[in-house]
């Protein structure tokens, strides 16, 4: 086991070389370079290449290349462009709001997911079958930033229930440690804190868990009927073990294998950034600032943003084989 | 077995949150939360300040911020453009017009208690003359290098002579200031928020000018990040970064009225719309850019929504190495003519919008109530067309997509009726769509592959060549004409230093502008801000330079 996450992660380097190689190269052939965001309609062409020659973008590839691989070899990510400050400053205060916005829409949609797609396959063909199976097809079809409007339009402009925007209330003046303020609002006692940013979480979370959830319900329910019709199952049945045990160790377990590769998926996928939900809700993480860094051609966040992703990306697959062993021991990592 | 197992799990998530919790200090000064509100103003911006001292920066934001800690030596008169006094009383210049003499107020204290003087005004102003190395780069200083050129020694072959000259103490509160040669920027530039004077205590205890790193990966100073320290009636307290949320809070040691409001938040919600919800549930109150179609809406919520007098302009820009028929004058008078100005206005443009006659609104000196005019005409366009044998014209014409300026909300639209106008007259076009920045820009304002496309302009300061200098005081690939007679006329206007000489002469560069039709002025658009039910206080400035001093809760 230890060998094959050693092995995994040794991985990674090639993986972040060539990587690092495709990215540098696509993003050097985007037309139009940062100077011009820098300078909107001020710009001429005499003050774009005076900024060209200070970024040295001038250059040829190869040495820009050269600088950006020496820098990083050091764990320097370099400046943003845009915001004139440190990558990695940048992703450590985004990084842990799309984290908690991830984690609070995965509980969302595990938690509802998995009992009604689990209910919705041993009930097969009852209405709380049609209605989740339906309702998880409305899931995937409305767009997130829609069901964003609505719920805000209903629960914060309407009802007052909850926050329209952001992470926290401003003025509380909260205490900062890790940057995830539910945990460093805990670490520091300031309860209120805490308590209002789990409260900023809730309608983003839901939000953008209903893609996740759909997802999540309709797996479940396909998983659990495929177990359920299983020899082992029956057998279970027959030789008369309570339901509780035929339900946990029989069927649950057997069915999780496939919902657990989903959910290793869409919980990477949510990481790289929910760009709409962050947008829409003014919520400060990763997806949002990488969409203005494309539109900025703020190339050291594009680089260094997608880099570290891509690190968590794998770290999470990683995660999710490691996982496939505990659930059922026949699998062995090797 | 499984039972044990879940509840050890429990302990020991029950015990890390324990451990974790009351592990780290409360920083919080007690002052936070929810029940002071009515004192504290939290205004939506659509983007984070980029640096905190304003000499550094050029974004709206930044500035914005700046505004409220920092104070100039002359500043726009509440809600207009022209100057009047800031942290000097009064100033002159000599006979030649090059030495300006500023006459200080005094007893004013900056936020670190140090005192405001003739040699602290000195001390910024050589601050930013004798820059060196990364403070010469365009994108540093961005405001010195428009409105004095270059520095002390300059560095790169590309930067122009300096401007500024010398700054000289002559007494605790008389300030000498001399330039290269007259110019009609002073004092009007000072008003620029980049000329803000700074504490220079703080500037040397922070390093304000030690911006280090390399050109591609510039490192600013922690004066520019977390100490900006000016005069102004509000004082600098936290950058969240995290949070995105900036506050600043009341100086009390203020010369002048001091603020109402103990504190403001700016906090950044990038999208419109996210701003207009917030607003509505109250989670900020106020917020700027409000988009054109939303100020009646707004207005009948019982928001208040200040509308700026407009300083902008909207124009649709020829370029004259584009089409070759584009250089013959005849075809871009006849282009003007065939445009129905006050149409767009009425139809696509917000409540307040003008329709332009020359490239600089009416509220800037030097605006020319008699030059040639092109009122819609249908039958002159074509009449001129045909005369200059241009009666197939084809033209390609390029507009921006994703995006709306304070001239310019919707650029399809406003695409979509000129062409119309464009067709009318006979002329075929070719609309071409694309994203603003960076594509956009870059194609329209090089190279000479586009015949028509539109831009416009916001003023910085109260001068007429801010506007028109701006444009055509030079060959620019945006309008791809080499006019010396015009550039030579820009120079001499700009050297005048009698103030009602050179009003004149700004007159004369309308009516020349106006005759040679390098573009069509369409429009000058009001932007808006909104502020929440019972704030009041605030006065809307065409320069967008609202301070919230005054601002308060009824």
């Amino acid at each position: 086991m230890i060998r094959f996450i050693v092995r995994r992660l040794l991985q990674l380097i090639p993986t972040l070389f060539g990587l690092s190689i495709l990215l540098f190269i696509w993003l050097r052939r985007l037309p139009g370079g940062p100077e011009t965001a820098i300078l909107g309609e001020r710009g001429t062409p005499e003050l774009r290449a005076q900024i060209r020659k200070n970024l040295g973008l001038d250059e040829p590839l190869l040495i820009q290349y050269g600088r950006f691989m020496k820098r990083m070899l050091k764990l320097d990510l370099g400046t943003s462009i845009s915001t004139k400050r440190e990558v990695m400053t940048e992703f450590l205060e985004r990084f842990p709001g799309t984290v908690e916005l991830t984690i609070t829409a995965m509980i969302i949609a595990i938690g509802v997911g998995i009992p009604l797609g689990y209910l919705a396959a041993r009930r097969r063909g009852s209405f709380l079958d049609s209605a989740s199976v339906g309702g998880s097809l409305i899931g995937i079809c409305v767009p997130v930033f829609f069901l964003a409007y609505v719920l805000k339009a209903i629960f914060s402009e309407n009802l007052q229930l909850f926050p329209s925007s952001g992470r926290q209330d401003p003025t509380l003046g909260a205490t900062r440690i890790t940057n995830f303020f539910v945990l460093d609002g805990l670490m520091t006692r300031e309860w209120d804190a805490a308590l209002d940013a789990l409260w900023h979480l809730i309608l983003p979370g839901i939000a953008l868990a209903s893609i996740p959830l759909a997802i999540i319900v309709r797996i479940t329910r396909a998983s659990v009927l495929e177990v359920l019709s299983e020899d082992y199952v029956r057998t279970a049945q027959s030789k008369g073990l309570n339901e509780r045990t035929i339900r946990g160790r029989h069927i649950l377990r057997n069915a999780m294998l496939p919902i657990v590769t989903v959910i290793g998926l869409l919980t990477g996928g949510l990481l790289s950034g929910a760009v709409l939900t962050e947008t829409v809700f003014a919520f400060s993480g990763i997806g949002a600032f990488l969409y203005e860094a494309i539109s900025n051609r703020d190339y050291p966040v594009l680089m260094g943003f997608i880099m570290i992703i891509a690190v968590f990306y794998v770290l999470v697959n990683l995660l999710v084989d490691v996982s496939y062993s505990l659930i059922d021991p026949r699998v062995r990592v090797r | 077995m499984r039972t044990s197992r879940r509840r050890a799990a429990i302990a020991v998530a029950a015990v890390a949150v324990l451990a974790a919790s009351g592990c780290a200090e409360s920083e919080r000064d007690g002052s936070g939360g929810n029940t002071a509100v009515k004192d504290t103003l939290v205004f939506g911006v659509a983007g984070d300040p980029k640096v905190l001292d304003p000499s550094l920066a050029s974004d709206g934001e930044s500035l914005r911020v700046a505004r409220q800690i920092f104070e100039t030596l002359v500043r726009p008169e509440e809600g207009g453009t022209k100057a009047s006094p800031g942290l000097a009383e009064s100033w002159t210049p000599d006979a030649a017009g090059t030495t300006w003499t500023f006459k200080l107020r005094s007893g004013v204290k900056f936020h670190d208690g140090t005192d405001f003087n003739a040699e602290a005004v000195c001390a910024n102003f050589d601050r930013w003359y004798n820059s060196t190395g990364l403070m010469q780069s365009p994108d540093v200083t961005p405001y010195w290098q428009d409105v004095m050129g270059g520095f002390a020694k300059n560095e790169s072959a590309e930067l122009p002579p300096s401007l500024f000259k010398s700054c000289t103490a002559k007494d605790a509160t008389t300030v000498d200031m001399a330039f290269t040669r007259v110019t009609s920027k002073i004092p009007s530039a000072l008003m620029l928020p980049s000329f803000a004077i700074h504490s220079p205590a703080a500037l040397k205890q922070y390093e304000a000018s030690n911006i280090t790193g390399t050109a591609d990966d510039i490192k600013y100073p922690s004066y520019a990040m977390e100490h900006p320290t000016g005069t102004g009636p509000f004082k600098f307290k936290t950058w969240d970064k995290p949070n995105k949320s900036l506050t600043i809070e009341r100086n009390d040691a203020y010369w002048g009225d001091k603020a109402k409001l103990k504190t403001i938040v700016f906090r950044t919600i990038s999208d419109e719309n996210a701003r207009k919800q917030a607003l509505r549930s109250g989670d900020i109150q106020g917020f700027d850019l409000v988009g054109p179609a939303d100020v009646e809406p707004l207005k009948g919520e019982g928001f208040n929504v200040l509308t700026r007098p407009a300083f902008n302009i909207l124009y649709m820009a020829i370029n004259q190495k584009g089409n070759p028929a584009l250089a013959k004058p005849e075809v871009r008078q006849a282009i003007s003519y065939a445009i129905n100005r006050q149409a767009l206005v009425d139809s696509k443009l917000p409540p307040g919008a003008k329709a332009a006659s020359q490239f600089m609104p009416d509220t800037v000196e030097g605006w020319n109530a008699d030059v040639k005019k092109y009122d819609y005409n249908v039958e002159e366009a074509k009449k001129l067309l045909a005369a200059a044998g241009a009666s197939n014209l084809k033209l390609k014409f390029h507009y921006p997509t994703e995006v709306t300026r304070p001239y310019m909300p919707s650029p399809k639209d406003i695409y979509e009726l000129l062409a119309a106008d464009l067709k009318a007259v006979g002329i075929e076009v070719e609309g071409i769509p694309l994203k603003w920045s960076p594509d956009y820009l870059n194609a329209t304002t090089s190279g000479s592959a586009h015949d028509l496309h539109l831009l416009g302009w916001t003023g910085d300061y109260g001068d007429a060549y801010n506007f028109i200098g701006t444009m055509f005081d030079r060959q620019k690939d945006e309008w791809g004409f080499n006019n010396a007679p015009l550039f030579a006329q820009f120079k001499d206007a700009d050297s005048t230093a009698d103030q009602a000489q050179r009003v004149e002469k700004y007159k004369a560069l309308n009516a020349a502008i106006a005759e040679f039709a390098p573009g069509v002025p369409i429009s000058h658009s009001p932007p808006a801000i909104v502020f929440g039910k019972g704030l009041t206080g605030i006065t809307p400035s065409p320069l967008t330079d609202e301070r919230f001093v005054g601002a308060t809760f009824s």
